[in-house]
Formats: structure tokens, C-alpha cells, sequence
């Protein structure tokens, strides 16, 4: 069972188009057999204020995290948790969320290391949705179970870990956060302390590229033409350069990773989950304050 | 060190949660989120007497009064943010009425005994921690004022 494609001819410019659906698309297959919309906040209650119909939650803290150790759940949680949500290997995944799809895209990347093949994004998320007045609804879904299969996670070409990223040097790396967190004038997010690190400042040579820039004010993402100029212009990336993306846990990262992969068509992106919240503690790893990137610690 | 007994709507906010499931715990608090007043009106006009509270995730602003030595607690927050919203509800309607002593006297650690820690993350309620140590800093202030 296939799901069409979102033809529209404003996704038909990306890399990958077959990643991104439009309001109007999912609202004319919502009842497509074979497709699950999946709906991932930061907020934990927002699906319980209202969802688009049939959607199921996943919450990044508490379905996607291993509750004990810093990493994500292994091959049987995820099995698991598809099952529990009526997710097959075949099902065509439609995620979306709030905060121009930040922690939508997060989810799909996790879905990403399990292999999870026809995983897409809502263009707009959940504020596009809402604003164009379309149906919500509070009921939750009861899904029939499915067996989804052990399928073990996949690390290597999406993500990097600390040891991985010292050995980048002297490949791109972006950093994603705000400008202050990347000068160093403060380890967490404006509005997010709650999660610090020791240090402040940035990996050096990461150029600053704040992942909200890369959407559009109704959430949705820029055009090719903009996201081009913004990360091979200014950032100096080409296309088949080996990128590492980090923020503070891994969460907007994620969003320039889809962005960089699905949108720009880049190969070699992986996201660096463990971010400033690992590296800012981190002993003896250099770090850069101040505006601009550094120099490469090697030399 | 003597223990301070828990204001009653405290007490009883927390009663509530921990005698329902994990599950209505967030069904629980987001009947908390629907019930937060809006801004009394005078002061729907004066944004700046609102604290922006930095460690909540959502734009929420807070502000404290005490009138005739009784504490009252004004809080807002988005519908977009009904997480926080909750958490600012349950300390709406747990500390109103209380003295300054009284709201100083709450355990810092109260919104972890309310039994959310597994049913929305340790890490989220650190927000309605943040809005607590807010909450008694401006009665502190306005108590010495």
C-alpha cells in the first residue's frame, strides 16, 4: 500500500519533495489507507487540547528518550511504541507539531535511525493547520495494534556523537542555536535555562546559523532559493560536503538536519544529539566564545 | 528544622493527582490549563508591572500583589503553551489567600510531589519550580517594600 506523493508544485523545487506535505494535501488524505499522522509537541498537553483527526501522539521526552540512560529507545522500544500507536514498517508517517515543526522534525529524525522509509513532514505544522481553521478534534484515536518489527537503530549516518565531532575538524559545522548561546553570553536558549551546560560558547569553527531561519513566518519552510542562499552563501557550505549540525539537545538541529537532507539534498548531514548540553560539560574539549566561528584546534 | 504543614489547596492539588492514574494526571492538568483566570482587567492595560518568566518555555508573565497581607497571584500564558498554563493554575489556585509567610513557607520542592515527574518529564516541571521560586522572590520583595 502506497500513499501519493504531495504534488504541489511549491515543494517540487526541493531536493526531496516526496518529505514535505501541504495543509490542503493531508486534509484530502487523512483517510488514506496506509497513512498515520503523528503529532509531536514541545508541549506535552497541546494534542490533548485538540489535534488534526486521527492523529497520534508521540512525545519526544517520554516515547522517543530511554527514561534512564541519555539515548533513544533501542529497536524493541521503538517496535513497541509503533505497535502501541497502530504504526506498521509499510505505514507512510505524517508528522507535525508546534514551533514551526522543531520537535515534528526531531521525531522524524528519530524515525530516520530506525529506518523508517515513508516519513514525512506537514509543511506549517501545527500553527499553519490552526490558522487556516481546519478540523481539530479531542478524540484520541483507538488504532487497531500493529507488530511492528525489532528493527535495530541505525546511528552512523545521521548521527554523530562527541568523539566523532572531534574528528570533524575541519569539516562544516553549523551551530543552530541563538546568536548568544553561540557568543557564549549564555548556555541555554533565551526562555530554556532549564537545561544548562558548565561552559558557554561554541565548537570552534561552527558557523552560526540559527535553525529558525530557515522557516517562514507561517512555520512552513523557505524556498530553495532562500534556504541556498542562507547555508551555501553565507554559511559556505557546498552540496557535497560532510555537515555536522548541533544546538543544545539535538532538538532544532534536527530541523536544519531535514532542511540540509530533504530540502537542500545533501548526503553526508549528521546531528549532534548530545549538543552544548555534552559538550559545554565536557572536559578538555576546546571551545570558541565570542561572534565569530575560530580557528581549527588542530593547527 | 521543623516541618511547615502544607497550605490545604496545596495539599489538596496534590491529593488530587496522586489518588488518579498517570494517565488522567495530564487530563488533570489540563483541566488546571483551561481554568486559569485571565488578567483581572486593571491590570490588562499595564504589561509592565508582568514579569517575564525566562525559565518557562512559553512567554508567560507573572505578577504578585499582596493586599491587606494576603497574597494574590496573577499569571499569563498562552493557549499554545497549556502545559505551562497548568502549572501556573495549580499555583494559582493552591497559593491564593495566603499570607506572605505562609507562600514563603511552600517547599521549593512541591511540584515534584505531585506525581507528574513520569507522566510529563522530571525536565518539564523544572518550569513550574521556576514559577515558584518567581512567585515567593516577589512576595520577598514586596513584603520588605
Amino acid at each position: 500500500m502506497t500513499v501519493t506523493s504531495d504534488d504541489s508544485a511549491r515543494f517540487a523545487e526541493y531536493a526531496h519533495p516526496e518529505r514535505l506535505v501541504s495543509t490542503e494535501w493531508l486534509a484530502e488524505h487523512l483517510h488514506d489507507e496506509g497513512l498515520v499522522v503523528v503529532e509531536s509537541d514541545e508541549d506535552v498537553l497541546l494534542y490533548e487540547t485538540g489535534h488534526i483527526p486521527g492523529a497520534v501522539k508521540i512525545d519526544w521526552h517520554l516515547d522517543l528518550n530511554d527514561p534512564v540512560q541519555r539515548d533513544y529507545v533501542d529497536g524493541e522500544g521503538f517496535a513497541r511504541l509503533m505497535g502501541e500507536r497502530g504504526i506498521s514498517r509499510d505505514s507512510t508517517v505524517i508528522i507535525y507539531g508546534d514551533k514551526s515543526n522543531w520537535w515534528a522534525a526531531y521525531a522524524l529524525w528519530v524515525f530516520t535511525l530506525f529506518g523508517h522509509e515513508d516519513v514525512r513532514l506537514l509543511d506549517g505544522g501545527r500553527a499553519k493547520w490552526e490558522a487556516e481553521g481546519r478540523e481539530y478534534t479531542t478524540e484520541v484515536p483507538t488504532r487497531v495494534k500493529t507488530d511492528y518489527p525489532v528493527v535495530e537503530r541505525q546511528d552512523e549516518a545521521i548521527r554523530a556523537f562527541k568523539d566523532d565531532v572531534l574528528l570533524h575538524f575541519g569539516k562544516p559545522l553549523i551551530d543552530v542555536r541563538s546568536p548568544e548561546e553561540y557568543s557564549g553570553e549564555r548556555t541555554t536558549a533565551p526562555a530554556y535555562p532549564e537545561e544548562s551546560a558548565l561552559r558557554a560558547g561554541h565548537i570552534p569553527t561552527a558557523v552560526s546559523v540559527p535553525w529558525g531561519r530557515a522557516a517562514a513566518e507561517d512555520g512552513t519552510f523557505r524556498s530553495r532559493a532562500e534556504l541556498e542562499a542562507l547555508y551555501f552563501d553565507e554559511a559556505g557550505i557546498v552540496p557535497d560536503d560532510e555537515v555536522v549540525a548541533y544546538c543544545r539537545i539535538g532538538e532544532r538541529s534536527s530541523h536544519t538536519w531535514f532542511v540540509l537532507t530533504h530540502l537542500l539534498g545533501l548526503e553526508k548531514v549528521r546531528n549532534y544529539d548530545g549538543s552544548w548540553t555534552e559538550w559545554g560539560s565536557a572536559v578538555r574539549v576546546p571551545i570558541v566564545t565570542g561572534s565569530e566561528p575560530g580557528e581549527d584546534p588542530r593547527r | 528544622m521543623t516541618e511547615t504543614p502544607l497550605p490545604e489547596a496545596l495539599a489538596d492539588i496534590r491529593e488530587e493527582f496522586l489518588s488518579v492514574g498517570e494517565k488522567e494526571r495530564l487530563t488533570l492538568l489540563l483541566e488546571f490549563a483551561e481554568e486559569l483566570p485571565d488578567l483581572p482587567e486593571r491590570y490588562a492595560d499595564h504589561p509592565d508591572l508582568l514579569e517575564r518568566v525566562e525559565e518557562c518555555q512559553a512567554p508567560v508573565f507573572l505578577f504578585t500583589e499582596i493586599i491587606d497581607g494576603i497574597v494574590h497571584l496573577h499569571v499569563t500564558a498562552p493557549k499554545e503553551a497549556p502545559t505551562t498554563r497548568g502549572f501556573a493554575s495549580i499555583l494559582v489556585q493552591g497559593l491564593e489567600g495566603l499570607t506572605p509567610a505562609e507562600v514563603l513557607n511552600v517547599p521549593d520542592d512541591y511540584p515534584q510531589t505531585i506525581g507528574l515527574a513520569r507522566a510529563i518529564s522530571p525536565l518539564r516541571l523544572r518550569g513550574m519550580s521556576a514559577l515558584l521560586a518567581r512567585v515567593k522572590r516577589q512576595v520577598r520583595e514586596r513584603n520588605a517594600a
